[in-house]
């Protein structure tokens, strides 16, 4: 079969990428969640942040969803990149005129872009953040329960801070990362829905509509977080 | 009218192949697309010049033979039309038109703008049928009456002619919408249900040993097909194949 | 002598009987036999099917990409079959008698009323295959009526009707090249068929990818090609639709039976230009609620022509309904040849509405009216405006023939939904073809014609609807019964050798014939003549046909292909793809199938049906028949040129139906 991979069929392949697609979709919720906390001003931000980062990496039910997340991440990366190849196989000699624009939106034809602009960004956050707070050293905090942690909320606030010569170049390339997600979800979340098959007259509009909402609302939330971050300490 | 083609040139299926430019005069806005190249080709046998090769048949937008990517999109830029029912009223004086032939690795080229689309009888082949011999005592036509949506929905399914435009326009050279409406026609009658299971699995496992791309929802062959099959059938071969996946055997 | 081997007893029961009495091939020994299907449309899937399906193996042929793509595809209205569901009195009988009627009293009774008999079976058949057939919304099919009939007897898919049957054939066939019974071979061209020893074993064909010439040995051989239009240049056939097998197979020895009757379809697209390559049909079913008119007064008529009149602006009592006017009973529903006839008739006496002069309206402004008024009823809504109504009504009529008005919108430019469409005749259908016995074996042993490739069922007029009837009768009713009566000789044969002398001959003549057009060095290409061939065919053996411009037609065919191999141009090479290539082959035989057409129109002497000769004509200008001299199948046996052909009559005897002068009145 030419369509070997981690799936046997071209459909199990679809499956795999709409349900990581759309698991990935709950993550950015939950990640939300937690990022809005940096609203919160004060020593009681610092507070209600470095607790809930302290929940994210102890509580074990969401140790569990994290190692689910990596994973879910790494085999929509890793499904995504073996159809991209496949698909480009199926079509050895190019066009050399193409009208793509004339049948088909944007992103559906750049989710593979898309996607790797998105994973790009993931490692990079990674670094930013994750890496700092497992083997970094940055300062300590002492939480109201006692407990002494990483102290998280500087080490966010410093990256989009003046304690950052490059602050203001990471928040564009946080920008343009969510601008990705957004693009990759406009056409990724119905997608998921087409590729389960669940699709009727009746609903397929309304699912259409939540993920067009959701696309855009959900980056511009993340987004708006480093600008906030940047300006009010700028 | 006058018009430059750039015209695909392939000499057989080991030719490397190259884009020819060629002017054409003369040309009615009556005229079909087909009928257009009859007049170039007319003239090139005249000055013992290789006539262009391309498929075509029916020239009423039936028989699924002609297959000319123009101007970048499958069958032209007309909608709900086949090649030789695009018009050349759909172009103006002076444009600059590009023919290419289906490009996809699972339609090798034959010569020029001429595919094999064998795959596709392939695939049908594998299982897009229903198992019933030929009998003088077959049970009565009105004997299982079929709510008219579905007869209806079945219809719309098997009105593809099997062009391979979904392909020829899909980025990924997938054939999933011309796969999925031979399952749908199927999955909606009664006389489908005994080998549904089997069948979409023979398939869609046909289809990727054919070296079609993968679908990615993109909605561009919904578009481009000359007779308007829906994508609501590529998704109901995705649910098909995904319960009969999930039955085991 | 030709043995037309028709069955005794009643006409009822000859066909049961005759499937009684015929000798079979047991299972065991089918195996051991094989059978060549040249053609994939209705005739040649559905014959190549079944014969797999009962064990015989099978070499399936086709020069098209895929077997889908046989122009049976292109049939748009509808099956007949004798089912009466819709409770009008249907029954076989009528079938029968209506057929046999609408085809002008040419026809085999016997094979008319068995093509009736299993009508039936073959909705049964495609509905069992998963054929989507209209229904209605008690989930029961549906009907609709075509033209010389009075009950409604057809089964339909939108206008895709042949589409729908064909793709339910090609998916049998499929099942089957997936049991490897049937080796189906795609883009290959039947060049000749191949005799050993009085009987006919195998074809040669060739490769149309690789230019190959092959040998293909067979117990038996069935020609399921379909029927010859093209020869008219403009028809409503494929462009791909040709001859070739069928004269091949006459030149060899089989008869070509009533040649001259062509079937000019009244509902097609007016030609529109001199660049014009094919014909488009509108399907016959229009005319269930379309109305037929041109102006009363030539002064209207030219006014239109020039554009200064819209058609709908011209007052009712100025129409000229003229169908309606000359045949009350059946009005616009007359069979296809009364109607084309109607049409030349007033076009010739200068009533034609386009530039050319050679278009009649189609008019479904009162249909749209009445279905509005129905439909308004229907949704209750009391004293509607004439623009509720218009709007309805043609929601009605979008329902019922959209795709058929997107057709016709997509070719003219014009809007069938608010002015009336202009339609003229063009060749349709060829109702003679290979003579073939009751059995559907041509006069040379082993080689059978199924479908429009042969002649028996329709006689000088084809009814709507009956094509699609006959190719799947023939293909799974018919043929594979009957061939087993044959083929019961051969269980000892074993495979047929290829290697005989014949099968060398043959070859090299077919190779010949091909480096010959490769080497020609003429100047000309291949369509020119085409084109010219099927101008003198239009003009002289036409819609319309006499002695003298048959005479003369024979004369310009002859001189026409004398130039022709001469002057033709074939560029490229034989060992790839090269469509000038093939189309040489089949214009070579459309230049003969011409003349023999013109030698037998010219030799019946009578109208009958679409053969309608000026001199034979009654005072309203209806077809006058010649019974007592021409109630007889003219077969054609080839002699080496087909002004020399000899003519061989198979005499219709009517036992079951009175002869009567038709009548639509």
């Amino acid at each position: 079969m030419s369509n070997k991979g981690l799936f046997p069929t071209s459909l199990s392949k679809k499956y795999a990428m709409a349900a990581t697609g759309l698991f990935l979709c709950l993550f950015l919720v939950g990640h939300l969640l937690g990022n809005l906390q940096l609203f919160i001003p004060g020593a009681e931000g610092k507070e209600a942040f470095n607790a809930y980062a302290l929940f994210m990496t102890t509580f074990p039910l969401v140790k569990v969803l994290s190692y689910l997340t990596y994973f879910g991440i790494l085999l929509h990366a890793v499904d995504g990149i073996l159809l991209a190849r496949a698909n480009r196989a199926a079509r050895p000699v190019r066009y050399a005129k193409e009208n793509g624009a004339a049948n088909a939106g944007w992103s559906s034809r750049n989710m593979a872009l898309l996607g790797t602009i998105v994973l790009a960004f993931i490692a990079v956050h990674m670094q930013n953040f994750w890496y700092v707070m497992h083997f970094g050293e940055p300062g300590m905090y002492s939480l109201a329960s006692g407990e002494e942690v990483k102290d998280l909320h500087q080490v966010v606030m410093d990256f989009f801070g003046p304690a950052n010569s490059m602050a203001i170049a990471a928040v564009a390339f946080y920008l343009l990362a969510q601008a990705a997600i957004g693009f990759h979800l406009w056409h990724g979340f119905a997608s998921a829905f087409q590729s389960f098959g669940l699709r009727s007259a009746k609903y397929t509009p309304w699912i259409e509509r939540v993920g067009q909402a959701f696309s855009v609302l959900v980056p511009l939330a993340f987004a708006v977080i480093p600008v906030y971050l940047y300006i009010s300490q700028h | 009218m006058n018009l430059t083609l750039k015209i695909w040139r392939q000499n057989g299926p080991t030719d490397k192949g190259r884009m020819e430019t060629y002017p054409v005069s003369g040309i009615s806005e009556h005229m079909s697309f087909l009928e257009m190249m009859d007049v170039l080709n007319d003239q090139l046998v005249r000055d013992g010049k290789d006539p262009i090769a391309f498929d075509h048949d029916c020239r009423e937008g039936i028989c699924g033979m002609c297959s000319m990517f123009i101007n970048g999109e499958a069958h032209g830029p007309g909608r709900g039309v086949t090649t030789c029912q695009l018009h050349m009223r759909s172009f103006k004086d002076g444009d600059t038109i590009y023919i290419e032939p289906w490009r996809a690795k699972a339609f090798p080229v034959i010569k020029d703008l001429v595919v094999d689309r064998s795959a596709f009888d392939r695939v049908i082949q594998a299982g897009g049928y229903v198992s019933v011999n030929t009998s003088g005592n077959t049970i009565d036509a009105n004997a299982i009456p079929i709510p008219k949506p579905d007869a209806d929905e079945a219809f719309n399914a098997a009105t593809c002619i099997g062009c391979g435009a979904c392909v020829a326009t899909c980025k990924n050279a997938s054939a999933m919408l011309f796969v999925s409406a031979k399952v749908s026609q199927l999955a909606l009658l009664p006389q489908g249900q005994p080998e549904r299971d089997i069948r979409v699995k023979r398939m869609v496992e046909q289809m990727d040993k054919e070296g079609f791309g993968n679908c990615t929802n993109t909605g561009a062959c919904e578009v481009e097909c000359p007779k308007g099959i829906s994508l609501s059938n590529i998704a109901r071969m995705n649910r098909d194949f995904l319960s009969a996946s999930l039955k085991g055997e | 002598m030709l043995e037309s081997k028709i069955p005794q007893g009643p006409i009822a029961e000859k066909w049961t009987n005759h499937k009684n009495s015929i000798r079979l091939v047991n299972p065991a020994n089918k195996r051991l036999i094989d059978v060549i299907v040249v053609g994939t449309g209705l005739a040649g899937s559905s014959a190549a099917a079944s014969l797999a399906e009962m064990g015989y193996n099978v070499k399936a042929f086709c020069f098209q990409d895929s077997p889908r793509r046989a122009h049976s595809i292109a049939a748009q209205g509808g099956i007949n079959a004798a089912k009466n569901y819709q409770n009008d009195g249907d029954s076989t009988y009528r079938l029968f008698y209506d057929t046999v009627k609408g085809g002008d009293y040419r026809s085999r009774e016997a094979n008319v009323y068995r093509l009736a008999e299993v009508s039936a079976n073959i909705i049964d058949q495609c509905v069992a295959q998963g054929v989507p057939f209209a229904r209605d919304y008690g989930g029961l099919l549906d009907n609709r009526s075509f033209g010389g009939v009075q009950v409604s007897r057809t089964f339909y898919a939108k206008g895709q009707t042949g589409q729908q049957l064909l793709l339910g054939a090609y998916s049998a066939l499929s099942r089957q090249i997936s049991k490897g019974k049937v080796q189906l071979f795609n883009r290959h061209e039947m060049m000749d068929v191949v005799m050993v020893d009085g009987k006919c074993r195998g074809i040669i064909a060739r490769n149309l990818v690789t230019g190959e010439v092959e040998r293909h040995g067979a117990h038996a051989v069935v020609l399921a090609s379909g029927g010859y239009g093209n020869v008219f240049f403009l028809s409503t056939n494929a462009m791909g639709s040709n001859v070739s097998a069928a004269w091949k197979a006459h030149k060899k020895g089989a008869h070509f039976a009533n040649p001259s009757f062509t079937q000019i379809h009244p509902t097609c697209i007016p030609v529109s230009g001199s660049h014009q390559s094919k014909l488009t049909l509108m399907s016959e079913s229009l005319r269930n609620d379309g109305r037929i008119w041109v102006p009363k007064k030539k002064e209207d008529a030219l006014a239109i022509r020039e554009g200064r009149l819209r058609p709908v602006d011209l007052a009712e009592e100025d129409r000229d309904y003229y169908l309606e006017r000359r045949y009350p009973a059946f009005g616009n529903l007359v069979p296809r040849d009364v109607a084309s006839r109607a049409a030349k008739e007033r076009c010739d006496a200068g009533f034609g509405v386009n530039e050319t002069g050679e278009a009649v309206f189609l008019d479904y402004a009162s249909a749209i009216e009445r279905y509005g008024k129905t439909e308004a009823n229907i949704q209750g809504i009391d004293s509607p405006s004439k623009a509720q109504i218009t709007e309805l009504g043609k929601a009605v009529v979008k329902a019922k023939y959209g795709n058929l008005f997107d057709m016709y919108q997509q070719i003219t430019a014009d809007n069938p939904y608010e002015t009336p469409m202009k339609i003229y005749p063009a060749v349709h259908y060829t109702m003679g073809g290979l003579w073939v016995d009751y059995n559907l074996m041509t006069a040379v042993p082993g080689l059978y014609a199924a479908g429009e490739a042969n002649f028996s069922d329709h006689g000088a007029n084809r009814l709507g609807a009956s094509a699609l009837m006959q190719g799947l009768a023939d293909g799974y009713f018919v043929l594979p019964y009957t061939i087993g009566d044959y083929l019961a000789d051969d269980i000892r044969t074993g495979p047929i050798s290829t290697d005989h002398p014949a099968f060398v001959e043959a070859e090299k003549s077919v190779t010949e014939r091909i480096n010959h057009f490769l080497n020609n060095n003429g100047d000309t290409p291949v369509d020119d003549f085409h084109r010219r061939l099927g101008l003198i065919m239009w003009n002289k053996c036409g819609m319309a046909r006499n002695a003298e411009g048959l005479k003369e037609a024979i004369q310009e065919i002859r001189a026409l292909r004398e130039e022709f191999w001469q002057k033709v141009r074939v560029p490229g090479t034989g060992d790839q793809y090269n469509p000038e290539l093939d189309k040489a082959g089949r214009v070579a035989d459309f230049l003969e199938l011409g003349e023999l057409m013109c030698v037998d129109a010219l030799a019946r002497e009578e109208s009958c049906g679409g053969h309608f000769r000026e001199e034979h004509q009654t005072e309203e200008g209806e077809a006058l028949r010649n019974d007592e001299e021409f109630t007889f199948v003219s077969a054609w046996q080839y002699t080496g040129d087909p002004s020399e052909a000899k003519l061989e009559k198979e005499e219709l005897v009517y036992e079951n139906i009175e002869l009567k002068q038709r009548s639509y009145k």
